[in-house]
């Protein structure tokens, strides 16, 4: 007996030792309980108090329909974005081109926008009238305008292409940066060409990465809201836009809630699949070089990135241009006109507090979001804790609506009485913003070999010492794509804020449905110079935070 | 790691210089009074500021997402409400308000000054304050090119030369949408309102989530396909108010049909459990006071219920309205309404 118990302590406590980095998981937690958990329970409770519609779910297939057409918009949406994310990071991990930094910092912006002013851009581009039909329409022989897109499922996968395509490709160049070159030129040696180097070496050895980029789009796509709603129109629907519909028009709130509960089982079993394929695969530790060009790659690269700018900078320059576009000629009316409150009114926003308060609120997103997310990836990771990882992926998959209302319900007393402070904005843009932290980070500390640790630890660091002599700066890149993510994801969200918000603060977005929510050229203008601003200042802000933070990438200076 | 440290402690000093800015988000003191309202709610500065001085109070303005937002989150903090007075609940959604018991009863005195056919149900509790009509508008000068007429009545509509030049509004997730569903119910009848539709369906109508799609990228005005939308009788009005270069006529028209618009009545209301009872009642009175009613109309584009109050010219030029709205009873909406809506969504969106 007592041999046995001698023989289990050790055993006991190498997993208590083997466990205790989920210590580092605990600030994520704690953000998690308060202002998930706890709002979400509150409005569920409060639902399905509520009597009234819970049987429609089951009588009718309406919301079965819904669910699988959510379910397979998010997958093609996820593998078109793929489809283009992968070229986007071939060309930002191995290549140096001219204005590289620019391009990068262009594509990202579409993640900021509003879904509105994605749609008027859309349509500015390939509407009836927009750009391009006008453009083909001169062509002799087309008489009707050729492109009709709007209010098909084609937009709705279009816009999810355009929202994502940076993000996605971002995190799959930092996992191809840290990819060893060095197979693939010795199975170029050995005789493979480029395809079969591409197919059989690289792509494989891109799996985390590939697989964080296409369950995060899934997941984004999985809960899509606007872009369904404004680009789809009413005959499509996902869970989250009869959710939307359900709780704020129809005020059926059982049947939003048993939805929201479906949508949150679904995008959890995702997280965890995800989770569960990911793999540590150690890999090269200093950054990879970048490949100089040949005429093949160099035709290739052009094409790519032409077509990225195609699908992504174009519908935005017709934006921009529509700004400036006055009913008699080019103008800059609508921009002098937005600091001028004409009407005198209580509720109007300067945009240079729009613009204040918006990179306010995402600078305090990205202070809080950056240390927990980070550190809940440590501790994550060290630990093998798949659920770990997958709870702090959780607020990915909620639905933003259902968390408004629950921080409604939730937050009007002690201990957390909230409902009327700023502070909330920024919880509620930071829970969102570390579930991108975290699988940023995690992604590349897998991706680290375990033998660094090891070396250092025998040299006599402490955890701690080992960590930050050795593992923070090979992290570095990691934490600054994961800072510049929840930047903008603070910039650009409006979903579980969009009843919290605070009046005293307005931000960009909200400056542009004052002027989008009138008749009237002028504030129809008004609104496109406005996003215009918000393009711009979020733009120039990846911009910055790419200098700043220095994502190493060999022969770029 | 010196360049690694650098960006993170700039990153720290500007959150740390972001806080106090953040913190002090609460009360300043003294006396204040919260008005919750929908997205579209504005107000003259001036008078919110001549109000404030009046009553030695602080006036808080909290928008809360559409119309339908923000009634979802005045039921749902009903026992410990955000705000002191409401503005914005319609007579579309009324019923709701009512059912959930949100208001606190009040009349005002000014309440003689409203017509009496804009009070309506539940007068004691809450307070009409402005009203618009919610009907087609059409683009002047795109129908010209068509060569088409406006139409005379909404049967015209389901003609094949309307085919695809029609957008409206969900009635499950828009304001107007709902309004003109209810008004078809009206001009139809229960029995035949669906057939309508239906065929208006057939016609190729284009069917968005809500106003700012319709109005912003399907209407041919912002470059859209569809010439006729679903919007408000003072728009056109706007359009000449606010156009850009600046014009004498408006470049759009309503199409106003005897019984085929409705006529959309907002409502303010003391919220039950209100820190600040007294002076939301003041505030009510404010809201129905002659300069706040003709300032409505130049920030919201509605019209002012209260009789003495003036209405901007163009409002006479271009959305005067001199048809018979629809009438249907606060009664039939409350209990009819959300099966209409069902029964729509069944036979134009499935």
């Amino acid at each position: 007996m007592d041999r046995s118990v001698d023989e289990k302590r050790p055993s006991l406590t190498a997993r208590a030792r083997e466990r205790r980095p989920l210590l580092l998981v605990v600030p994520a937690g704690l953000l998690l309980a308060a202002f998930l958990a706890y709002p979400l329970q509150g409005i569920l409770r409060e639902s399905f108090q509520r009597d009234g519609g819970i049987g429609l779910l089951v009588e009718d297939t309406y919301y079965l329909e819904r669910g699988w057409f959510t379910l397979w918009q998010a997958t093609v949406s996820a593998a078109l974005t793929l489809l283009l994310a992968v070229p986007l990071a071939w060309l930002l991990a191995c290549h140096a081109f001219p204005g590289k930094r620019t391009i990068e910092a262009v594509l990202m912006v579409p993640f900021v926008l509003p879904t509105i002013v994605v749609a008027v851009a859309f349509s500015a581009l390939v509407g009836p009238s927009g750009v391009a039909n006008d453009l083909l329409t001169r062509i002799p022989g087309i008489e009707e305008p050729p492109i009709r897109i709007l209010n098909t499922v084609w937009a709705i996968l279009l816009a999810h292409v355009f929202y994502n395509v940076a993000v996605a490709g971002r995190i799959i160049a930092t996992g191809w940066r840290g990819l060893d070159s060095r197979v693939e030129e010795s199975a170029a040696m050995l005789g493979a060409g480029p395809a079969a180097r591409f197919f059989l070496i690289t792509l494989p050895a891109l799996r985390n990465s590939l697989l964080a980029a296409a369950s995060l789009v899934f997941l984004f796509c999985f809960t899509s809201f606007g872009v369904v709603l404004i680009l789809g129109g009413p005959q499509f629907g996902t869970l989250e836009t009869e959710i939307y519909r359900e709780s704020l028009f129809l005020f059926r709130l059982p049947v939003a809630g048993a939805l929201a509960l479906a949508q949150l089982v679904v995008t959890f079993a995702a997280i965890v699949i995800n989770a569960r394929l990911q793999q540590a695969t150690p890999q090269r530790t200093e950054a990879r070089s970048t490949t100089p060009w040949d005429r093949k790659s160099a035709a290739l690269g052009a094409a790519i990135l032409a077509l990225l700018l195609l699908l992504t900078a174009a519908p935005m320059a017709a934006l921009v241009e529509r700004s400036f576009h006055g009913g008699d000629g080019y103008t800059l009316r609508y921009y002098t006109m937005l600091d001028d409150n004409v009407r005198g009114q209580a509720l109007f926003v300067a945009p240079i507090e729009a613009v204040r308060n918006s990179v306010v609120f995402a600078l305090a997103t990205v202070a809080v979001a950056l240390p927990v997310g980070t550190l809940a990836a440590i501790g994550s990771v060290r630990a093998r804790s798949t659920l770990a990882e997958a709870l702090v992926q959780l607020p990915l998959g909620v639905s933003s609506v259902t968390l408004g209302l629950g921080f409604l319900v939730t937050m009007d007393q002690p201990p957390l009485n909230l409902r009327e402070s700023p502070a909330l904005v920024v919880i509620a843009h930071s829970l969102i913003a570390v579930p991108f932290v975290t699988r940023t980070v995690s992604a590349r500390l897998r991706s680290l070999d375990p033998r660094l640790r090891d070396a250092a630890a025998m040299l006599g660091a402490g955890p701690a010492r080992t960590f930050f002599a050795v593992e923070a700066p090979l992290l570095k890149g990691a934490i600054g794509v994961a800072a510049v993510l929840s930047f903008a994801t603070s910039m650009g969200e409006f979903g579980a804020t969009l009843l919290i918000a605070r009046p005293e603060y307005p931000t960009i977005p909200v400056a542009i449905f004052r002027y989008l929510g009138q008749p009237g050229a002028l504030n129809y203008g008004q609104a496109l110079a406005m996003s215009t601003v918000l393009m711009a200042v979020t733009g120039s802000t990846f911009f910055l935070a790419e200098r700043l933070v220095r994502v190493r990438t060999g022969g770029v200076s | 790691m010196r360049r690694f440290s650098l960006p993170v402690i700039l990153l720290l000093i500007s959150c740390l210089a972001a806080l106090p800015a953040l913190a002090c988000g609460g009360d300043d003191g003294g006396d204040s009074l919260t008005v919750i309202t929908h997205d579209s709610f504005n107000l003259s500065e001036e008078l919110i500021k001549q109000f404030e001085s009046e009553n030695h109070v602080t006036v808080k303005l909290l928008p809360k997402g559409d119309a339908g937002s923000m009634l979802t989150a005045l039921i749902l903090t009903k026992r410990n409400p955000e705000g002191d007075v409401a503005f914005g609940v319609d007579n579309t959604l009324l019923s709701r308000a009512l059912d959930e018991g949100v208001f606190a009863a009040y009349t005002s005195p000014l309440t003689i000054k409203v017509p009496a056919d804009l009070r309506g149900e539940g007068s004691n509790l809450v307070t009409p304050i402005d009203y618009g009509y919610v009907n087609f508008n059409y683009d002047i000068e795109a129908l010209k090119k068509l060569n088409i007429e406006p139409p005379k009545k909404l049967e015209d509509l389901t003609d094949a030369k309307y085919r695809g030049l029609v957008v409206v509004e969900n009635p499950a997730s828009s304001s107007p949408g709902l309004a003109f569903l209810i008004a078809t119910v009206d001009y139809f009848g229960e029995s035949a309102y669906l057939n309508w539709w239906k065929a208006m369906r057939a016609n190729d109508m284009k069917v968005v989530d809500g106003w700012e799609t319709a109005y912003y990228t399907n209407f041919s005005l912002a470059g859209g396909s569809q010439p006729i939308v679903l919007s408000y009788a003072t728009s056109p009005a706007f359009e000449q108010l606010f156009a850009d270069p600046p014009r004498k006529d408006a470049p759009t028209a309503n199409i106003l049909v005897a019984k085929g618009v409705f006529r959309q009545v907002e409502y303010a209301g003391v919220l039950k459990g209100a820190k600040n009872e007294a002076l939301a009642r003041k505030f009510i009175d404010f809201l129905l006071s002659v300069p706040v009613q003709e300032d409505i109309p130049g920030q919201m584009a509605v019209y002012p219920v209260n009789q003495d109050a003036k209405v901007p010219e163009a409002f006479a030029a271009f959305s005067k309205v001199d048809v018979a709205p629809a009438s249907v009873s606060a009664e039939a909406i409350a209990a009819k309404r959300d099966s209409w809506i069902e029964a729509w969504t069944k036979s134009v969106l499935r």
